[in-house]
């Protein structure tokens, strides 16, 4: 596999991270390089092997469905950089 | 002779025949803090009368009863910062909980105590990549400490602290320790509970000890492991106590030098240092078994690819509206989290998210994360292979030891192949050690050179009992940066 060419601001937009075109410049360079090295997975033959998704198996854990004691709305808020009126306050989102 | 000097084990002593108290520990550590953090930078930040009132209220009836901890940066303690070395958390975030872990240290008697430098969300091996402040290895300024627990180690390493947290996704418990001479565990993934660790890479990140001596971290290994409610992940197994077995040598225990850990590239100080442990070990009875671990050359791939990919989701949390930087002043909602991010987040921390973004995007999810996660399967089945005939893993924690402050800044690929000894751990899930076993005096200082045991899964016990014997049998862990 060859590395194809980044669209590193098609990566930044969905990493949600505003990067200016010098930066993006020198991210796409280093992340070819990486990934570049990454063609060593290529050595070995990997087609038969189920993935790991974990060191250990793990499965489902359920717990009963019952109400536990959580943050109140000031402790839930008290990070908050804005809030209003007990709620988190965002831009607007609709038209 | 300051009290900060000591270990857990013989502070304990002196608590229990009432010689000292829990107070007078708090109050020696403080003036060793004031006089040299300012030049090390271990602690981002500690509150003296929080701790002073804790100590004064310290049960020393329990087993870690007035001993203080220096807790990394991400780990969430009520009421105090956890900035995880990042102006996304520096401005405006205090721990609203605490996390398990220090919930079960408290129980033990504990005082958490210092909020420890680290490479920003635990990404780097420097610590150079904190947004927050510079930390320099005690045994040279001019060096880094390692990382991403820099702040940890270094303050273990130079009396700082009495003991310490950290957390390990890559070998960020076991570098440091390794180069600035103290002892640093990770525990077997699930051993402990993650819940209040600020997640990096959730299937590799664990939190562990880092101390001077091994029954130090035989003793708080006692008191983090257990199953939590609070984490899915944490596993429903007894804990033994981890000192129970220290002390029963290691006659006849079976000791791995995987091939593919003994190549040329490593510093000849640290090849020198690991191959005499290899001969003391064999002095005191164990045998020595070479082997081969043939998916070694994925790890470093393997974990760049996983981790990354992980913590692009996982970071994806930091959105400035519920915690966190906010920008100002932004058009519309894309803005307001591209812009806040990316005010928030360091050069490393924005690498391994685009990283991250990019191996999970349609088209390349095959080709990188799949691949990586079949990778992780040999890398793991590798281990137990070799544990079928052997019982712990040596091999040295790292390459070279510390090396000079901004030598790797700007060449992240390099800095990542330095990590080739610790990461498989992390991928195969097993517990894995690190303890000081020489030092490289070819740069006029002594640097500290570290050792790496690996066990199998959740055989803690056989580790640090290996640990113990090579320990008590050398003088490594009583000279201490001056």
């Amino acid at each position: 596999m060859s590395t194809p060419t980044l669209d590193i601001q098609r990566i930044a937009t969905l990493s949600r991270l505003k990067l200016s075109e010098e930066e993006g410049a020198q991210y796409a360079g280093q992340l070819s390089k990486i990934l570049d090295y990454m063609h060593v997975l290529e050595k070995h033959d990997l087609s038969g092997v189920e993935p790991s998704a974990h060191a250990i198996p793990m499965f489902d854990v359920w717990r009963e469905d019952v109400s536990r004691p959580g943050f109140t709305c000031a402790e839930a808020l008290a990070n908050a950089p804005r809030k209003s009126a007990d709620q988190f306050m965002i831009g607007k989102v609709v038209e | 002779m300051s009290l900060a000097t000591e270990t857990i084990a013989s502070l304990r002593s002196r608590l229990l025949s009432k010689e000292i108290t829990a107070t007078d520990i708090v109050t020696d550590l403080v003036k060793t803090i004031e006089a040299r953090n300012p030049e090390i930078g271990a602690y981002l930040s500690y509150d003296v009368q929080a701790a002073l009132d804790e100590a004064a209220k310290a049960d020393i009836s329990q087993p870690l009863g007035g001993i203080p901890l220096a807790i990394k940066d991400n780990i969430n303690v009520t009421g105090q910062p956890c900035t995880c070395g990042s102006k996304m958390l520096a401005e405006n975030y205090t721990a609203p909980y605490d996390a398990s872990v220090i919930s079960q240290l408290r129980a033990a008697g504990a005082v958490p105590f210092g909020r420890m430098n680290m490479d920003e969300f635990a990404m780097g091996s420097s610590t150079e990549n904190s947004a927050l402040g510079v930390t320099r290895n005690p045994w040279d300024l001019g060096r880094i400490p390692g990382g991403s627990s820099g702040g940890s180690a270094a303050s273990v390493g130079s009396d700082l602290a009495i003991a310490a947290l950290g957390s390990d996704t890559g070998g960020s418990i076991r570098q440091p320790a390794a180069l600035c001479g103290c002892v640093g565990m990770k525990p077997t993934y699930g051993r402990v509970s993650r819940y209040g660790l600020v997640a990096f890479a959730s299937s590799l990140d664990q939190i562990g000890p880092l101390t001077k001596t091994v029954e130090d971290a035989a003793l708080l290994l006692n008191h983090l492991c257990g199953k939590d409610a609070a984490d899915s992940t944490s596993l429903d197994i007894p804990v033994p106590d981890f000192t129970a077995n220290m002390r029963d040598g290691v006659k006849g225990l079976r000791i791995g030098l995987p091939k593919e850990y003994f190549v040329e590239g490593t510093h000849p100080a640290v090849s020198a240092a690991v191959q005499a442990a290899i001969k003391q070990y064999e002095a005191l009875g164990a045998e020595i078994i070479e082997l081969s671990l043939p998916h070694t050359d994925c790890g470093v791939a393997t974990y760049y690819v996983l981790a990354p990919a992980e913590a692009s989701s996982n970071l994806a949390r930091f959105d400035g509206v519920r915690y966190g930087h906010r920008a100002l002043n932004t058009s519309d909602v894309l803005d307001h989290y591209m812009t806040s991010r990316a005010e928030g987040f360091g050069p490393e921390v924005k690498r391994r998210i685009l990283l991250g973004t990019y191996v999970l995007s349609s088209g390349y999810y095959d080709a990188y994360y799949l691949k990586a996660q079949r990778a992780r399967t040999f890398i793991r089945q590798d281990f137990e292979t070799a544990f079928e005939k052997v019982d712990v893993i040596l091999s040295p924690t790292c390459p070279s030891p510390a090396h000079k402050m901004g030598e790797m800044k700007n060449d992240p690929l390099t800095m990542y192949l330095e990590d080739v000894f610790t990461i498989a751990a992390n991928l195969a899930g097993l517990p894995a050690l690190s303890l000081p076993c020489g030092h490289d005096v070819s740069t006029g200082k002594p640097l500290p050179i570290g050792m790496q045991l690996v066990g199998k899964s959740l055989d803690e016990s056989t580790l640090l009992k290996a640990a113990w014997a090579y320990e008590q049998s050398t003088d490594w862990h009583k000279i201490r940066a001056k």
